[in-house]
């Protein structure tokens, strides 16, 4: 049996009277690529949050890398790299140094930090811009650079929430080549979220669709076509949660946010 | 623990001195009172028979450039948290009380420079400190001014959700903290009730300190400042580090 890199049972996050993740269960196995669709608002975000302990969860359990993310925090956050919706670079600081400041905090060894920081600047395609400010790159280059910084502690798992958002088709492109590179070589296990359909359908081996905070659909993509006797993904993911469009709300907690400053 | 307060602290660091514009910028309000008031009013405060005015009022410039930088240092947090920042240090395999550790040392260090830099200022203009035996002594005032009030405004930027209440903590917080403080006038004859708020207001301690050590002038003493302005620091240092360490986001 393929050891389980992510394992989620009943997993549940309320906010307030508000149920952003209602009892979901899957696993990942070592080497997957996990592609975690849903329209907005569905859950995706949250259970990114609670599987990478930036919140905790409500009720139920999951595990990264065999360690539970409520009670091993640590060890969890030793486990899994992450790129965030949004960047998460220091702008002030060069491209080199965000990457040392990361080695840092996950205590790489200085010498293999060295070596490891001009091995993935050059993968990424940055190393001629180390040493310039992060707030001079192109959105494309910061993501990159954010994909680079958080495989830098050699993760088992890598976390990549809407990782390809606003960025033009050529460096999307380059993005799922690298992304592709490092889960064929070093059997990385990717965990993703993405509303490109297509993007989903290329690159993920398995695939789940949450909304309403439950998991709807769950299984490779020809079990997913099969199950919804559709032709592709899109019209897969259209069947399984409906054609109407959501508010476009963000996620439960700015929810939350608004209706307390609403009633202030 | 080390590693990671020593990173954090560097990252304010390189901040700021990457910053010019803030350092200037910064300066120009203390220069401004130093200038405008030192010189303003030091002919009635002479008449008053109070002495020099420059002499006095210097400590309580240096003072408040250093809560102002200080407080500023420890809302940078809720930039960090609108900009994302605060994410990749909050999933990293280290406590938090390390990471606000690090912020806070940075932030305060921060503070101390700018402080010195009004105090080279002052001495441009005309300052004189009384004793170079005591001149350490008065940079350990600097330095607790300087985390005491980088940890309140890394717990009021923990609590925050954005900038909208920015606005708000200057106004209510930080301006009456200085305007009680003394540091703009003696406390010994002033009115009973404002000698009471001066009292509470932490700022009060930490400027008087260093008037203390600077000029020689103290009116809670030297001891007493010391003595409040620790406990103060480690509770609030302690709150500090508690709110942060409850940052969900």
């Amino acid at each position: 049996m393929e050891k389980k890199i992510i394992e989620v049972s009943n997993l549940t996050k309320k906010f307030a009277d508000l149920i952003a993740v209602d009892n979901i269960s899957f696993s990942v196995k070592k080497g997957e690529i996990f592609a975690f669709l849903g329209p907005n608002g569905a859950g995706k975000t949250t259970t990114i949050k609670m599987l990478t302990t930036l919140l905790n969860p409500t009720a139920g359990e999951a595990k990264i890398n065999g360690f539970e993310v409520l009670t091993q925090k640590n060890q969890v956050r030793e486990s899994f790299g992450i790129v965030f919706q949004d960047p998460s670079l220091d702008d002030e600081l060069t491209a080199y140094e965000n990457m040392s400041f990361h080695g840092i905090l996950y205590k790489v060894p200085a010498n293999l930090r060295k070596t490891r920081i001009e091995e993935l600047l050059h993968f990424v395609g940055l190393w001629d811009r180390k040493d310039s400010l992060v707030k001079t790159f192109s959105g494309g280059m910061k993501r990159r650079l954010e994909i680079a910084r958080g495989l830098l502690h050699r993760p088992a798992v890598l976390f990549l929430d809407e990782p390809t958002l606003g960025l033009d088709p050529q460096t999307r492109n380059h993005l799922w080549q690298y992304i592709l590179d490092l889960n064929k070589k070093d059997k990385l296990t990717v965990f993703l979220t993405t509303h490109y359909m297509e993007e989903a359908a290329l690159v993920a081996n398995r695939i789940a669709i949450i909304d309403h905070g439950k998991i709807v659909a769950q299984g490779t993509l020809s079990e997913l076509l099969s199950q919804t006797k559709t032709h592709s993904l899109e019209e897969a993911f259209l069947t399984v949660t409906g054609k109407e469009i959501r508010e476009e709300e963000a996620n439960p907690k700015d929810l939350l946010r608004m209706r307390r400053r609403m009633h202030r | 623990m080390i590693n990671t307060i020593y990173i954090l602290w560097l990252r304010q660091l390189k901040r700021y001195f990457r910053s010019t514009p803030r350092i200037v910028g910064s300066l120009g309000q203390p220069l401004l009172f130093l200038l405008a008031l030192g010189f303003g009013l030091g002919p009635v405060f002479q008449k008053a028979g109070e002495g020099n005015y420059l002499e006095f009022l210097a400590p309580g410039i240096i003072g408040m450039s250093i809560i102002f930088t200080a407080i500023f240092s420890g809302i940078e947090v809720i930039w960090d948290k609108e900009f994302g920042f605060l994410k990749e240090t909050l999933v990293a395999p280290v406590s938090r009380l390390s990471i606000m550790l690090g912020r806070t040392l940075g932030g305060a260090t921060v503070a101390i420079f700018q402080g010195l830099i009004v105090f080279i200022i002052s001495l441009l203009i005309g300052f004189h400190f009384q004793s170079l035996l005591l001149l350490p002594l008065a940079f350990v005032y600097m330095a607790f001014i300087a985390i005491l009030f980088t940890s309140i405004g890394t717990a009021i930027a923990s609590v925050l959700e954005d900038m909208q209440g920015f606005q708000l903590i200057i106004n209510f917080l930080v301006m009456p903290l200085f305007f009680l403080s003394g540091a703009l006038f003696p406390l010994e004859n002033s009115p009973k009730p404002l000698m009471v708020l001066a009292s509470l207001d932490p700022l009060s301690y930490g400027i008087d300190g260093l008037r203390g050590t600077l000029i020689g002038l103290t009116y809670y003493g030297l001891l007493p400042d010391f003595l409040i302005l620790s406990a103060i620091t480690i509770l609030i240092l302690a709150l500090g580090s508690y709110l942060f360490s409850k940052i969900q986001i």
